[in-house]
């Protein structure tokens, strides 16, 4: 199964995707901390866009605006049957033309139920 | 047999957007701040941070000096590219009472810091800043953050984010006019009481 985890940014900004072209710069990242009884985890992340600033001389892989990642689990054999919360963390870099912020993280949470 | 039915939502969208909506008050544009007169400046708040060498570098120690202070990291890309301005200011206005001083905010420290310098040739000091450093000059919430210091060690002026090399040079030749040609500048005051005797 999939779980899908909506991203927004806002207008003007942008943070760094997970493949950036520069190695300096800080990558958006999903890591599970937590999968509870969900294995696996694999992460996709969207196609990123290349945009070009004033402070660069290259254009820099980045996402902006809304956009989706997806995780995809399987369920443990071992799964009891109940609720459970997959849990990890959206870690990110973020900056507009002209400024930068510190890297961020953000705690994800994937709740489930198996049957 | 075992057949599990999962069910997976995500249970809200994540804090982005509100997190960039709290920033954006703080954006600032390429349009560069003024020199602050004199009288408007406030004291620029004295640290004690390590060097790449292991020195302690006091604020305190550069008074008598207009001080470049350039708060930044190297996953910044706009503080990358003010760097070599500071790096050009640096060599060639040290002489006449100016200095840079570079504040990392990288949390890595000296490991992601030290080949930084080495790789672009750094000639000015570099300390590693921390949260309490930032939080005395009002946050620093964002990079690069540049406090422009004048000789008595008041902020004159304070660029947000990325700023013209222009503006921050001229910025720094102002401070750097001698007292009397600045005083001549904004108060005509006249030499001999034309008053009556």
């Amino acid at each position: 199964m999939q779980a899908r985890i909506p991203v927004a940014v806002d207008a003007g900004y942008h943070v760094n995707s997970n493949t950036p072209s520069e190695e300096y710069l800080i990558p958006l990242k999903v890591v599970w901390t937590d999968k509870g009884a969900l294995e696996g985890g694999e992460v996709v992340y969207p196609k990123a866009s290349m945009e070009k600033y004033e402070f660069t001389e290259k254009p820099l892989s980045v996402f902006t605006g809304n956009f989706e990642i997806a995780a995809n689990f399987m369920v443990g054999t071992r799964a009891a049957a109940g609720p459970g919360i997959a849990a990890g963390k959206l870690s990110y870099q973020a900056c507009n033309r002209t400024t930068c912020f510190p890297p961020k993280s953000v705690e994800i949470a994937v709740p489930y139920q198996v049957d | 047999m075992f057949r599990p039915s999962v069910s997976v939502v995500l249970f809200s969208a994540l804090a982005l957007g509100s997190f960039f909506v709290g920033c954006s008050s703080s954006t600032r544009t390429v349009r560069a701040a003024s020199i602050r007169p004199a009288s408007d400046r406030k004291p620029a708040p004295d640290f004690a941070l390590k060097d790449a060498d292991g020195r302690t570098v006091h604020l305190s120690d550069y008074k008598g000096k207009v001080v470049l202070l350039d708060f930044w990291a190297t996953w910044c890309g706009p503080c990358r590219m003010e760097i070599p301005w500071f790096i050009e200011m640096q060599r060639d206005k040290k002489d006449r009472g100016f200095e840079v001083l570079g504040v990392s905010m990288d949390d890595n420290g000296w490991e992601d810091v030290k080949p930084f310098l080495a790789e672009m040739k750094i000639n000015y000091r570099v300390v590693i800043g921390n949260d309490q450093t930032a939080q005395i000059y009002g946050g620093v919430e964002s990079l690069p953050t540049t406090f422009l210091i004048d000789r008595d060690g008041k902020i004159a002026v304070v660029y947000l984010g990325l700023t013209s090399k222009k503006d921050i040079q001229d910025g720094v030749e102002q401070l750097l006019q001698p007292a009397s040609k600045v005083a001549l500048n904004r108060v005509l005051v006249p030499a001999v009481s034309s008053g009556p005797k």
